[in-house]
């Protein structure tokens, strides 16, 4: 089976969807020209042309609402707004219309938009270039927020959103760019929406989402080795949340531990552990939360370092927890 | 008053234009009526004083151009060409509203109309307006995004000047100054307290308008959409104007000197475009006969507004449209 580079496959993701249908454009800040900070999408403006993929002025308010505008009217947009700190600057057009539109319009259309950005912590970028904000969106009726854990996923997800009627706010994971993974078969499209279980187990479920899932996959591998049997379910969304995944898994392993870089106040961690005791309570013996502390996120190596869930951490955790009911 | 010449067989339009801004005008004073009388819930932005500025952009627009409107949008909905009909159920959260009943006063969306939509934050319609404009660019069609003058104090406002201008986008931002950022005088909040000038160092073309004149409007408006049909870009329009009630429906005006108002309603835009017309030589019983019918055509909408269910509680929501 041939590889594919996570970076690689958004921009494949991107082309072949340009080339299958005409309204799609795409534009940023430094994506077309320079082909993005992360080197994510060089050769689309040669290939495509500058009417359908081009750079934008630094102004994240008149990109995202320009972005909403021409959804509505025509076109398909994607947009990169280059870390997702920057959300902040783009909110009003994304919460405020961009997400609004198809309820409050009374369904007269939808809004086929997409919003990418770099996010997570790791980097050395310090707290306000490592963060990640699909919770900061997760509340939000109307938005669809997608994370992959893979190239194969980020390639499948990202075709997804392009064709979605509905607004995606789209995570990339900056430690996950220069990863190689199988590539998929050609022309996949993955369903968002629908969570996935990566790694079969029976005596707990680790439940996490873009770079946390390969990180749950090495604890597992580790946790195995000590004879416990952890199944990991990739989340994939955000919202919708695919709930029933989760349930059915720990319907089996009757523990779960949600695995989330951020942090747990507010978190999607929290909110799913609730979802799952709130219709799963007679599978459950345990459910707990790895997550950051409640502080911005660090810039030196050895407080990041510290700060970031590991997969050493979710072992320890794991087997702290478990202790006395697995020996 | 501007010195505009008008042929006799141009002036059809204009009259057309003024029982419009006629419907707008009442439809304003229904609102107010309604709302002490508790049909029109929450909050409400009344545009009576404003409506010859989106009647006059939307007269030199082609139906199937694009314009974004502000919470103050109930004039750009119906300039636009939003049934009056549809708009008062709308307010009155009736489930034959333009939106079901969705929307609400603010936030309107009419897509057959070519209304992007309303927007409750002050300067949004500006940006999804620049939006519309790069859609507008491919099909042949322009975008006019219209705001107050509290908007051009806003990052929506000065990002996307540029944005539309390094784009060429064939935009025009028209701004409906009535002096009032909320109950704040422009002049105190605004630097340089010049809004078109603000347009000149992005080399955007700007031109300060008599936002009273149907005539001037129209004018103005026309010379942005050729140049934005001709790819000379964005046109930003400082369209100088008053509005006749208070900020919103809480706000009973008392921050304005006496004396304002009714120095500004001698230039009331409804008589300014009647004197007009009868200049060109329209009778007083055709006046009278376009009046009427916009009477009509309030009258009606009410009445049918009033009689309408509220939106339906059980008609099952969907949170996303189906792929």
């Amino acid at each position: 089976m041939s590889t594919l580079e996570f970076r690689v496959a958004i921009r494949d993701a991107i082309a072949e969807e340009m080339e299958r249908d005409e309204s799609v454009v795409f534009f940023g800040e430094d994506v077309a020209v320079p082909g993005g900070v992360f080197m994510a999408t060089p050769g689309l403006h040669e290939r495509f042309g500058e009417t359908r993929v081009f750079d934008t002025p630094i102004s994240e308010l008149a990109l995202a609402g320009a972005a909403y505008g021409a959804a509505v009217t025509g076109l398909r947009p994607i947009v990169e707004v280059m870390f997702g700190d920057f959300m902040g600057l783009a909110m009003d057009s994304l919460v405020n219309q961009a997400a609004k539109y198809w309820y409050i319009s009374n369904e007269q259309g939808s809004v086929p938009l997409v919003v990418r950005s770099a996010v997570g912590a790791g980097g050395r970028f310090g707290a306000i270039h490592s963060q990640i904000h699909g919770t900061w969106f997760q509340g939000i009726p109307g938005l669809k927020i997608a994370f992959p854990a893979s190239p194969a996923e980020a390639k499948g997800l990202l075709k997804a959103a392009i064709r979605d009627p509905n607004p995606v706010i789209f995570l990339e994971h900056k430690r996950l760019y220069p990863v190689k993974g199988d590539a998929p078969p050609d022309g996949e499209v993955i369903p968002l929406g629908r969570a996935r279980v990566a790694r079969d187990g029976g005596d707990l479920t680790i439940v996490s989402i873009g770079k946390g899932v390969a990180d749950a996959l090495m604890a597992a591998e580790r946790l195995a080795a000590d004879g416990v049997g952890a199944e990991v379910v990739d989340l994939r969304t955000l919202r919708p949340l695919d709930v029933e995944t989760v349930l059915d898994s720990v319907s089996r392993t009757n523990r779960i531990v949600a695995v989330e870089e951020g942090p747990r106040t507010g978190g999607w961690a929290a909110g799913l552990l609730g979802a799952v005791a709130e219709a799963g309570l007679h599978d459950l013996d345990d459910a707990w939360i790895v997550a950051t502390e409640e502080t911005p996120v660090p810039y030196s190596p050895s407080l990041e370092d510290a700060f970031l869930p590991d997969n050493a951490r979710i072992v320890e955790s794991v087997q702290g927890r478990l202790g006395a009911g697995m020996a | 008053m501007s010195e505009l010449t008008i042929a006799p067989e141009a002036v059809r339009p204009f009259l057309d234009s003024y029982g419009r801004m006629l419907l707008i005008r009442l439809f304003e004073q229904e609102m107010h009526r309604l709302f002490l009388r508790g049909e029109v819930h929450g909050t409400t932005h009344l545009a009576a004083g404003q409506e010859a500025i989106p009647v006059g952009v939307c007269q030199a627009l082609r139906p199937d151009d694009y314009v974004a409107g502000t919470y103050r949008g109930h004039g750009h909905a119906l300039a636009k060409g939003t049934e009056a009909e549809g708009m008062v159920a709308e307010m009155l959260g009736r489930a034959t509203g333009t939106c079901g009943g969705r929307s609400g006063s603010m936030n309107v969306i009419d897509r057959a109309h070519g209304l992007v939509g309303c927007y409750g934050i002050v300067g949004g319609s500006i940006a999804a307006a620049t939006g519309a404009a790069l859609s507008a660019k491919r099909q042949g069609r322009v975008a006019a995004a219209f705001f107050g003058d509290g908007a051009t104090n806003q990052g929506y406002f000065f990002e996307c000047l540029n944005f539309a201008k390094v784009l060429e986008l064939p935009l025009l931002f028209v701004c409906e100054n009535n002096w009032y950022g909320e109950f704040t005088p422009m002049q105190k909040v605004t630097a340089g307290a010049d809004i078109a000038r603000r347009a000149e160092p992005f080399d955007v073309p700007a031109r300060v308008v008599d936002g009273n004149d149907l005539f001037a409007v129209v004018d103005a408006a026309r010379e942005a959409i050729d140049r934005a049909r001709a790819g000379g870009g964005p046109t930003l329009l400082e369209c100088q104007t008053y509005r006749h009630y208070g900020h919103s429906k809480s706000d009973p005006a008392k921050y304005r000197p006496p004396g304002e108002l009714e120095r500004w309603k001698e230039r009331d835009p409804l008589d300014l475009a009647r004197l007009r017309l009868l200049e060109a030589g329209l009778t007083e019983q055709e006046l009278a006969s376009v009046e009427e019918a916009a009477r009509r055509e309030l009258d009606g909408a009410v009445e049918a507004a009033l009689a309408a269910p509220y939106a339906d509680t059980t008609v099952e929501a969907t949170e996303f449209a189906p792929a």
